[in-house]
C-alpha cells in the first residue's frame, strides 16, 4: 500500500524480532548447555545403562542359612548368571534396587523370590530354573539353534536416541518459546512492543521462526553422535528428517505460545508446561513403548504431539521411511500447530 | 486540518471500586508540551494509557490528531512515539540492536546512526543493554520511542531516577524534538521538570483535573503572602492543591 518503507537500515520486523530472539539465546550460556551437551550426555548414560542386548550377565541373590555350595556351583555352571550373596532381611530391598533380578532360597525344592511386575526380574527366573533343572539331572529332548541379533538399528540404544531427540524438541520448544515471552510479559517489553507499530502476529511467529533456525544443530548433534560413536544406522534421508523435525518443531513451539498466552509469572508457566509435558513424556514411547498402553487409551495416546514425532522420527530414522508413509503423524503435528497457534493469537495478554 | 494533537472528553476508568480516572477531560495543541502532574495513584498514568490507546476507558471519547483509536490503530500507531514507566529492555541485546528492532516497526523516520546521536550513545552502540546506567537506558528508551519520527510523544515520568546530568540530558533530547515542531504530553514528579519543559501543566489528582494552565499563571493565582517577597514556584502550587499528606501506592 506504501511505495517506499523506509526502515532506516533495519530489515523486516520478522526478520528483526527473530534475530533478536536469537541473539538473545546464544548469549544465553545455560540455555546453549540444554540444548546441545544435554542430550548427548543422556545419550551416554542410556548407553551405558542398557547395553546391547546378551552382553550383561543377570545378577541372581542366594540368600538363606545352611549349605548354599551345591547350589552356587550349579549356577555357577550356567552361562550369563553373576551370583551374589544376599545377607537376611535384605531381600526385598536387593530386588527393589534392582541389585539382584531374582533371589534362590535353598531347600528342596528352593525358592525363588522375585517380582512378577519386572520383566527383567521374570527372565531371570526362568534362567535360573533352567540352569538348576539342568544341574539336577533334567535332560532336554532338544537344543535350538540359537541366531542372536545385535546388529545396529535394532538395539535399546537405536530406538531410544530418536525418541531424546524428539523429547529435545519438545523441551527446548516449549520452555524456549514460553519462557521468553514471560519474560517479555514481566519486563513490559510486550506492551512497549504492541504501543508500537509492530503487528502482533509478526511478534508470535519471530518466536516460532526463531525455534527453527536452533533446530539444526539441535537435531544434528545428538543424531551425529549416535550415528558416529554408537554406531546408530540412518536408514531415511536427510531431507525427510529435516522435514519431520521442523514440523514437529513447529508444533512445540506453538504449544509453548499457547500455554504462555496468560502467564504472568514463571511459576504459573513453569507448573503448566510441566502438567502438558509429563504425560507425554510417560505416555508417548521415549523409553518403552507406548504399545504397552491398553487398547482404550491408544487412540489418546496417539493424538499427542509427541507420541507423533517419535513415531514420524523413528520410522524415518530408523526404517527409512520416506513423508509420505508418515503423513498421518504429520497431520497431527500440523493440528498442534494451527490450532494452538491461532488460540494464542486471540487469548494473548500483551500487558 | 486538526489543530489538535490530543483531544479527550470526559475519560473514567475504574479498577473494580476504585475510580483511576474520573470524567477527565483534556486538550493538548500540536507543538505544545504538556505536563499531567499530580501525587501517586492520581490517575497520571491510566490517563496517559487511555490516551496511548492501550487501555480502554470505560466512558468518554479520545482523538489524537483528530483520529480514534478504535478506526484507526494502525496509522497512530505509525505516529506516536511512548514511554512507558516500567519498560525494561531486554538486556542481553546491545544498544544497537535495541534501537534497530524498534526502528524495524516503522516505515518511516530516522537512520539508526542519527537516533543514537540525538539521544548520545553513540559510543554505546556495542555495549549491552544490561550494562547501562539507568539515565542511559531511559534515554535509549526515548530513543526507541523517536525511532519512527513521530508527531506526538507520550513519556511517562521519564525522568525518574536519573541523576541532574542525565536529566538534564534528557530535556536538550526533549526540546529538541520540540524544536522540529514535535508534540509532547509527559507525566512528571518534578516540579522543575514541569516547569522548564512545559507550556502548560494540568495537575491530577482523585482521577480529576483540578488544575490547568501555564506554569506562570498558575504560579501567579497562587496567592500567598510571602510571594510578594519571592516569586514562588510551581512546587508550591503542587502542594497547595494536593495537600501535604503522603500518597502512598
Amino acid at each position: 500500500m506504501m511505495s517506499s518503507v523506509d526502515r532506516g537500515g533495519a530489515w523486516h520486523p520478522i526478520v528483526e524480532l527473530t534475530l533478536a530472539r536469537l541473539r538473545e539465546f546464544v548469549r544465553e550460556p545455560e540455555a546453549l548447555f540444554w540444548t546441545f551437551v544435554f542430550p548427548i550426555v543422556m545419550a551416554v548414560v542410556m548407553a551405558l545403562a542398557f547395553p546391547s542386548r546378551g552382553g550383561q550377565a543377570v545378577p541372581v541373590g542366594i540368600s538363606g542359612a545352611g549349605d548354599t555350595s551345591a547350589l552356587r556351583a550349579a549356577l555357577a555352571g550356567a552361562p550369563g548368571l553373576a551370583v551374589r550373596d544376599v545377607p537376611p532381611g535384605g531381600e526385598q530391598r536387593a530386588l527393589r534396587e534392582g541389585e539382584v533380578h531374582v533371589i534362590v532360597v535353598p531347600g528342596n525344592p528352593p525358592i525363588y523370590q522375585f517380582d512378577a511386575a519386572r520383566a527383567e526380574s521374570h527372565t531371570a527366573r526362568l534362567a535360573v530354573d533352567d540352569a538348576l533343572k539342568r544341574a539336577a539331572g533334567r535332560v532336554d529332548p532338544w537344543t535350538a539353534h540359537e541366531q542372536p541379533i545385535d546388529v545396529p538399528g535394532s538395539r535399546y540404544v537405536d530406538w531410544l536416541i530418536p525418541g531424546l531427540v524428539a523429547m529435545g524438541i519438545m523441551s527446548n520448544g516449549m520452555w524456549g518459546v514460553a519462557f521468553s515471552l514471560v519474560q517479555a510479559r514481566t519486563r513490559k517489553l510486550l506492551k512497549r512492543m504492541v504501543a508500537s507499530p509492530m503487528r502482533k502476529y509478526e511478534y508470535l511467529l519471530a518466536q516460532l521462526l526463531a525455534r527453527l533456525l536452533f533446530l539444526a544443530p539441535e537435531v544434528a548433534v545428538p543424531l551425529g553422535f549416535g550415528a558416529l560413536a554408537l554406531g546408530m544406522p540412518i536408514e531415511g534421508s536427510i531431507a525427510a528428517i529435516a522435514a519431520v523435525t521442523l514440523v514437529g518443531s513447529v508444533a512445540f513451539g506453538a504449544f509453548g505460545l499457547l500455554l504462555a498466552t496468560r502467564a504472568r509469572t514463571f511459576e504459573a508457566v513453569s507448573g503448566l508446561m510441566n502438567m502438558a509435558m509429563l504425560p507425554m513424556w510417560l505416555l508417548s514411547g521415549v523409553f518403552f513403548s507406548s504399545a504397552n498402553f491398553p487398547a482404550s487409551v491408544q487412540p489418546a495416546i496417539q493424538a499427542l504431539p509427541l507420541t507423533a514425532l517419535v513415531d514420524a522420527l523413528r520410522a524415518v530414522v530408523l526404517e527409512g521411511a520416506t513423508l509420505a508413509a508418515v503423513h498421518r503423524e504429520l497431520l497431527v503435528l500440523a493440528c498442534w500447530t494451527v490450532v494452538p497457534f491461532a488460540l494464542a493469537l486471540r487469548l494473548f495478554r500483551w500487558r | 486540518m486538526c489543530e489538535l494533537a490530543v483531544r479527550c472528553e470526559g475519560l473514567v476508568r475504574r479498577y473494580g471500586n476504585v475510580v483511576a480516572v474520573d470524567g477527565l477531560s483534556l486538550h493538548v495543541a500540536r507543538g505544545e508540551c504538556f505536563g499531567l502532574l499530580g501525587p501517586n495513584g492520581a490517575g497520571k498514568t491510566t490517563t496517559i494509557e487511555i490516551l496511548e490507546g492501550l487501555l480502554v476507558p470505560d466512558a468518554g471519547h479520545v482523538e489524537i490528531f483528530g483520529l480514534t483509536w478504535k478506526s484507526d490503530e494502525r496509522e497512530l500507531r505509525g505516529r506516536l512515539g511512548i514511554h512507558l514507566q516500567e519498560t525494561q529492555l531486554s538486556e542481553k541485546l546491545t544498544v544497537e540492536e535495541m534501537l534497530r528492532l524498534f526502528r524495524s516497526f516503522y516505515r518511516r523516520g530516522r537512520p539508526i546512526g542519527e537516533l543514537l546521536e540525538i539521544v548520545a550513545l553513540e559510543g554505546k552502540r556495542g555495549s549491552r543493554v544490561g550494562a547501562l546506567s539507568g539515565g542511559q537506558k531511559q534515554r535509549l528508551s526515548v530513543a526507541c520511542a523517536l525511532a519512527g519520527s513521530p508527531d506526538l510523544l507520550f513519556l511517562d515520568e521519564p525522568s525518574t531516577g536519573l541523576d541532574p546530568q542525565s536529566r538534564r540530558q534528557l530535556w536538550d533530547v526533549l526540546e529538541r524534538f520540540r524544536g522540529d515542531g514535535g508534540t509532547i504530553l509527559l507525566t512528571t514528579h518534578y516540579m522543575d521538570e514541569a516547569q522548564t519543559l512545559c507550556d502548560r501543566v494540568g495537575v491530577v489528582d482523585h482521577g480529576k483535573l483540578i488544575a490547568l494552565g501555564s506554569p506562570g499563571e498558575l504560579i501567579a493565582a497562587l496567592a500567598i503572602p510571602r510571594m510578594v517577597v519571592q516569586q514562588g514556584t510551581l512546587e508550591d502550587v503542587f502542594m497547595s492543591l494536593t495537600g501535604r499528606h503522603l500518597r502512598d501506592e
